[in-house]
């Protein structure tokens, strides 16, 4: 009784500081947890009866760039369901929708959508997208680029700015570092996995836009979330990143996170909860927390 | 000596208090220094059980001296060949330049320095050894690329060439102290003999103290590429990371340390496993230079 008390009420105050933390500055990495469990407690309190009564483990694997995605989740399902392990195996897309085809997975992850051929087996929900947004520096005179020049640049065909539409000055890549979910995901949209001629890797985003921010010539690529306006976003084919043209999908470099379930099996109890929770509107901010666009709000 | 005094049983069980606090201290004093072996015991195995399964999945060969590493890619690539160089020509160079600027403040700090500009250069150098490396590589990263760009014209700074000025002003410290006590330890006789004889002081210094001093000076180098070539924090914010082949200073590198800082938090698999078969090659590295380390100190002793 006690703890129940102590837990509602420490969830109530991280529900008003969430509250607070997010109308001030729209969720910054530090409202995460406060986030979480504010999204909890509503989860909590709309499904009150059903709580806590769940136990086992749900197997989750696939996409590495899920991986923040699905540890926001986890957290935010726990406060829910605590007597239920969500376990991630990062194996990357392919074995995350291998794995619900063959059954050993209860929910399989992938960062693209599902080809026709995989959808005989599997069934496919997009939880979440992720928008990539191509940042310069503030000095840079490009304001918008198409994905065959993003292509060109970042394969090294184009090394100079004037070739689309800048001044006069050698192209500086900014990257990330193989296996990060960002550069695996702009790498495959724009298609030039693998034949990147990066200036710099870096190994965090923050990286990435201070060094865009430092060097006038500099070009690189980042979670839409964390772009902030010490950099400038170049609009894609016209297209301006944010979170409404990722949504309805004229922002091209994005791409869906999507949950795959196989046809066959009814999903375990615990497994169908974390689906449930998952896709319900209450971990809309959990999803934006962790640099995703959340699609059911 | 105490086996012919006492017998086995009385040394075994101490009688009195004070007995039985000094066999206390004793064993805790074994303990301690048992843990220290037991760490390097555990790590030197830990680093070879965990490094040699993927150079025996990769190769020996194909893993030290393939020459492209792409360990994402669909068919990864585990050459460490760039890093290896990057390594060596980055430390190469930072002895390159930290050696004789280190070697000068030491003849200057233990011969001609005026004991007041003595005081401010050596606290000036103990405060540089204690600056944690981050610190270098910000300000490398903030101030020392962007100058490297704007200086030679390129379009990026974050190159070898800023990785080798952040490691030379960072080896100094080790270089400077260790050749100013080797320096202070010269007999003076030697020098005195020098200057009897009519040679200058620039003289005396350079052909009878460095010579007489060179083994403490050689430990000081050894001790400084140690130092150059196990960094990773400052060398990753200046050196671009790009796991190119360093043919050119103005070259984005990524060294054997950065490797494994850089990709460490989101690898697995094979990737995982040939991160530490690098940390497995740079603890190689390492060790060679402790070897070297301790021939040079020794062959010192024989010649005092």
């Amino acid at each position: 009784m006690k703890k129940i008390t102590r837990r509602s009420f420490i969830t109530a105050c991280g529900a008003v500081a969430a509250a607070a933390a997010l109308t001030a500055c729209g969720g910054a990495a530090s409202s995460a947890s406060t986030a979480a469990s504010s999204a909890a407690e509503s989860t909590a309190s709309s499904a009150a009866q059903a709580a806590g009564t769940l136990s086992g483990n749900v197997a989750t694997g696939g996409s590495t760039s899920m991986k923040n995605v699905i540890a926001a989740l986890t957290e935010g399902f726990a406060e829910v369901e605590p007597g239920v392990t969500v376990s991630y195996d990062p194996t990357g897309s392919g074995a995350g929708i291998t794995g619900a085809t063959d059954k050993t997975l209860d929910i399989g992850l992938s960062s693209r959508a599902l080809k026709d051929e995989e959808k005989n087996d599997v069934d496919g929900t997009t939880v979440a997208l992720d928008g990539i947004a191509i940042i310069v520096n503030k000095d840079s005179k490009v304001a918008d680029l198409s994905v065959d020049q993003l292509k060109q640049m970042f394969t090294g065909e184009i090394t100079n700015w004037k070739d689309v539409g800048g001044e006069d000055g050698e192209i500086v890549l900014i990257g990330r570092e193989a296996g990060s979910g960002t550069r695996d995901g702009f790498e495959s949209i724009v298609d030039v996995k693998d034949s990147c001629k990066y200036a710099q890797e870096l190994t965090a985003t923050g990286a990435v836009i201070s060094a865009v921010e430092a060097n006038p010539l500099a070009i690189g690529y980042a979670s839409l979330s964390a772009v902030g306006d010490t950099v400038a976003m170049v609009t894609v084919e016209g297209v301006e990143c944010s979170e409404d043209t990722v949504k309805d999908g004229s922002y091209k470099i994005q791409r869906p996170f999507v949950f795959v379930t196989n046809k066959s099996v009814t999903l375990s109890e615990q497994a169908q909860a974390f689906f449930d929770f998952a896709t319900s509107k209450d971990a809309a901010d959990l999803i934006r927390t962790a640099g995703a666009v959340p699609v059911n709000e | 000596m105490t086996k012919n005094t006492f017998s086995p049983r009385r040394v075994r069980l101490p009688r009195t208090p004070a007995d039985w606090l000094e066999a206390i201290m004793n064993f805790l004093f074994f303990l301690c220094g048992m843990l220290a072996v037991g760490c390097v015991v555990l790590i030197s195995v830990y680093m070879v059980l965990s490094g040699v399964p993927a150079i025996r999945k990769i190769g020996l060969f194909s893993f030290l001296f393939g020459s492209k590493w792409a360990s994402t890619a669909a068919e990864p690539l585990f050459g460490i060949l760039p890093f290896i160089l990057s390594s060596i020509y980055g430390t190469l160079g930072a002895s390159l330049i930290g050696v004789p600027v280190g070697l000068l403040t030491a003849v200057f700090l233990s011969k001609a320095a005026d004991p007041k500009v003595r005081t401010v250069v050596v606290t000036a150098i103990e405060l540089l050894s204690g600056i944690p490396s981050v610190v270098f590589g910000l300000l490398g990263m903030q101030v020392l690329v962007p100058a490297v760009a704007k200086t030679f014209g390129k379009a990026s700074g974050a190159c070898l060439l800023s990785a080798i000025v952040v490691l030379s002003i960072m080896i100094l410290p080790s270089i400077v102290s260790v050749s100013v006590t080797a320096l202070n330890a010269v007999p003076p006789e030697y020098e005195q003999g020098s200057l009897a004889l009519g040679a200058t002081d620039t003289e005396t210094w350079f052909k009878i103290s460095i010579p007489a001093a060179k083994s403490g000076i050689a430990a000081g180098i050894v001790l400084g590429i140690g130092r150059a070539i196990g960094e990773a924090m400052a060398v990753m914010m200046v050196a671009g990371n790009s796991p190119n082949m360093p043919d050119s200073l103005f070259r984005s590198v990524t060294f054997l340390t950065t490797a494994i800082a850089k990709e460490m938090s989101y690898a697995s698999g094979l990737q995982r496993q040939a991160l530490f078969s690098i940390a497995l090659v740079l603890f190689i590295f390492i060790m060679i230079i402790n070897v070297v380390l301790n021939v040079v100190l020794k062959g010192g002793d024989r010649n005092d």
